[in-house]
Formats: structure tokens, sequence, C-alpha cells
């Protein structure tokens, strides 16, 4: 599956969730849908699951989507155990598996391949597990993916799709966080 | 009769200090300093939403995402997991200038003796850390110590930056 086009397809079933995002993931968001409730996590690899979880203990009103990736994920693998034991039942964690570093030279990720993050999840505890390597599958299990109670974890098969301009710039400068504080703030659900 | 020349730390008073801080989120790895008088007591009160965490790090980024839901935490951790969590720190902390408040015991410095002039080179190296770091620090060393946590709190909300408030000795449980 192109990434771009599992994030498009995702994309037209977003209303009102929060959007976590790491590295390619978040440029590509960037360019496919723009919004102010997107949070881009990519000053501080492996974070992404852990600033998900605490926009969804802080905002139990509100879906929180983390898009993060099997490198990150990798450096971050407690986090499913601390996400499954707080059990938000607002947090979908999709992980993108390209199997490589891709931001930072495509090298492989240790036991490419050989890993089963679902397995992972799984066995922290997960309410929910699912796999996808085909576009079509996944497109027509949103719906049901994001209605479901969570915490929930999707793997996604991907490879890169269309390049996306890499505005770093933008992602680390404050007016972003701005923009996603004033959002969050503002648009609440009563 | 206790001794009024023997200096103190209790733990029930850091834990009324939170309360007064309007902490309503606890992350947390055990503190050998502080688990018995802090963290102990902490996860039974109902006060706070008590988040046991894997790595310190983890508590970073939780705090930080709460911080954007205008929810208050404190991660509550040893000196060897603020170490161990420096990259978070530098980045959701410091540079994203976000209000990530910890308590962090000096796990191996001597009571009444300076974090700066301890034997243990773990301890001596932390203030001077969070100094390059540009993070603001306040040590509790007795109960004296405690009537600036609610302020440093404060000021860490109102500016948006972080704190590092470090437990100089074991605060003692409540009986």
């Amino acid at each position: 599956m192109k990434r771009d086009l599992c994030l498009a397809a995702l994309a037209r079933h977003r209303t009102d969730q929060i959007v976590v995002a790491v590295y390619h993931a978040a440029f590509d968001l960037m360019r496919i849908q723009p919004h102010p409730l997107n949070y881009y996590s990519v000053g501080a690899m492996g974070l992404a699951s852990s600033n998900g979880l605490g926009l969804a203990l802080g905002c139990p009103d509100r879906q929180v989507i983390v898009l993060d990736g099997d490198g990150s994920l990798l450096m971050n693998l407690g986090s499913l155990v601390t996400i499954a034991e707080a059990a938000p039942k607002n947090l979908i964690h999709f992980v993108c598996q390209n199997g490589t570093y891709e931001a930072n030279g495509g090298v492989p990720i240790p036991r490419r391949g050989e890993v089963s993050f679902a397995g992972f999840a799984r066995s922290a505890g997960y309410r929910d597990v699912h796999e996808f390597a085909e576009l079509a599958a996944f497109a027509a299990a949103i719906p049901a993916l994001l209605a479901a109670v969570g915490p929930t974890f999707v793997t996604l098969q991907i490879e890169p799709g269309e390049e996306s301009p890499k505005d770093y710039g933008f992602i680390h400068g404050p007016e972003t966080r701005k923009i996603f504080k004033t959002a969050l703030q503002g648009r609440r659900r009563p | 009769m206790a001794n009024p020349t023997v200096q103190r730390l209790q733990g029930a008073q850091l834990i009324a200090a939170l309360k007064a801080s309007s902490i309503e989120f606890i992350a947390a790895l055990p503190d050998i300093t502080t688990v018995e008088g802090v963290l102990k007591p902490i996860s039974r009160d109902a006060h706070f939403r008590f988040v046991r965490v894997c790595k310190e790090d983890e508590g970073v980024g939780i705090l930080a995402g709460l911080s954007f839901a205008d929810k208050r935490g404190v991660l509550l951790m040893q000196s060897t997991g603020l170490l161990d969590s420096i990259n978070a720190l530098r980045n959701n902390a410091v540079e994203y200038s976000l209000p990530i408040c910890m308590m962090v015991g000096l796990i191996g410095k001597e009571p009444g003796v300076l974090p700066k002039e301890s034997k243990d080179y773990g301890v001596r190296i932390v203030e001077p850390i969070l100094d390059a770091m540009g993070i603001t620090r306040l040590l509790i060393e007795t109960d004296e110590d405690v009537p600036g946590i609610e302020p440093a709190i404060a000021r860490a909300y109102r500016d948006s930056k972080p704190l590092a408030i470090l437990i100089g000795r074991r605060p003692e449980a409540a009986p």
C-alpha cells in the first residue's frame, strides 16, 4: 500500500479527531489534510504514542489517532504496555510498517519483516488489533475502526507514495503548536 | 514528641503541595527516594489519575500531550530516569516550551548535603545538566522547602516552561 493513499483514505473519514503523526506520515498528512488538529510529533523520535496517550487522557471527549512508524515505535515499545494499562477508549494507534528508518536514510530496522508489531500490541493488551496490507480492505474497514472502543492498534504494510514537501520549519515552529492548542481549546464538544 | 532539631521531609506535605497546585495526573516509575512517602500514597489517592509508565521519557511525552489539553501533571521519577529522558526533555519540554513538571528523587544523595557536593557522580551532574538545558530547578530538602513548590508549579504553567523539583532526602511516609 502507498502510505499517502492510506492516509487519504483515512482522511475521508476524519471529523474532529486529533491526529498525531510522525515524520513521513506527518509530511504526507500536511499535504493531504492540513488541519489545526494535526499534531506533528517529529522532535524526539519515539514519543508519538506517548504524546497521543497524553492527549487522549486529557481530551476524553475527543478521539486521538496516532500515525506511528515501525522504527519510531521500536524506540518506545514500552508505551504499548503503558497505553494498554491506561486503556484510553478514545485512542487508535496506527503503525505504518515499511521496515526502515525512512527519515534517516532508509536503513532497515532490526529484525525487519520478522517481528510482529501486531503481536506486540496484542500481547501488551490493546483491546483490538488489526493488520492490513491491501488498500481496499483497509479503506473498507476504516469506519468500523474509528467507531470501535479503544485502545485499538492497526498495522499498515506500506511503501512510500508521492513525495511530500518536508517543511521542518513549519513543523517545529511555535506557531504550529499555538494553532493546535487554540483549536483544541476552541472546538471541544459540549 | 518529635525532636525539633531533626530535619524532616514529610511525603504528605509534598502530596498536599501537588494537590494545591491543581495537579491531576501523575506519571511515574518507582523512585527509591520517594516510593514510600510519595508514590505509594499517590497511587492509592483517588484525587490523582495515576499513569504507570515503562520508561521515564514516556512520561515527558504524556505530560506534553496533557498540557495541550490544559491538564496539569507531574512526572515522578528518580534522577537516573531524568538522565534517561534528556532528549525528550530537550524537545518536548525546552524547544517546544511546554510546562513539563517533574519531581525527581536524587538517588544516592546524602541528606543535608548539597547535590553539587554529593559523593555520588550521578547526583552531582543533575543540577549542571538542568542548568545547561535551561530547566528551572527547585531543591526540596526539608518541610521548610515545601512551600516553594506551589508557586514554582504556578510559574511553570503560567510561562509554559519545564520545572524540576529535586527531592534531596527520603520523604517520610504518613503513619
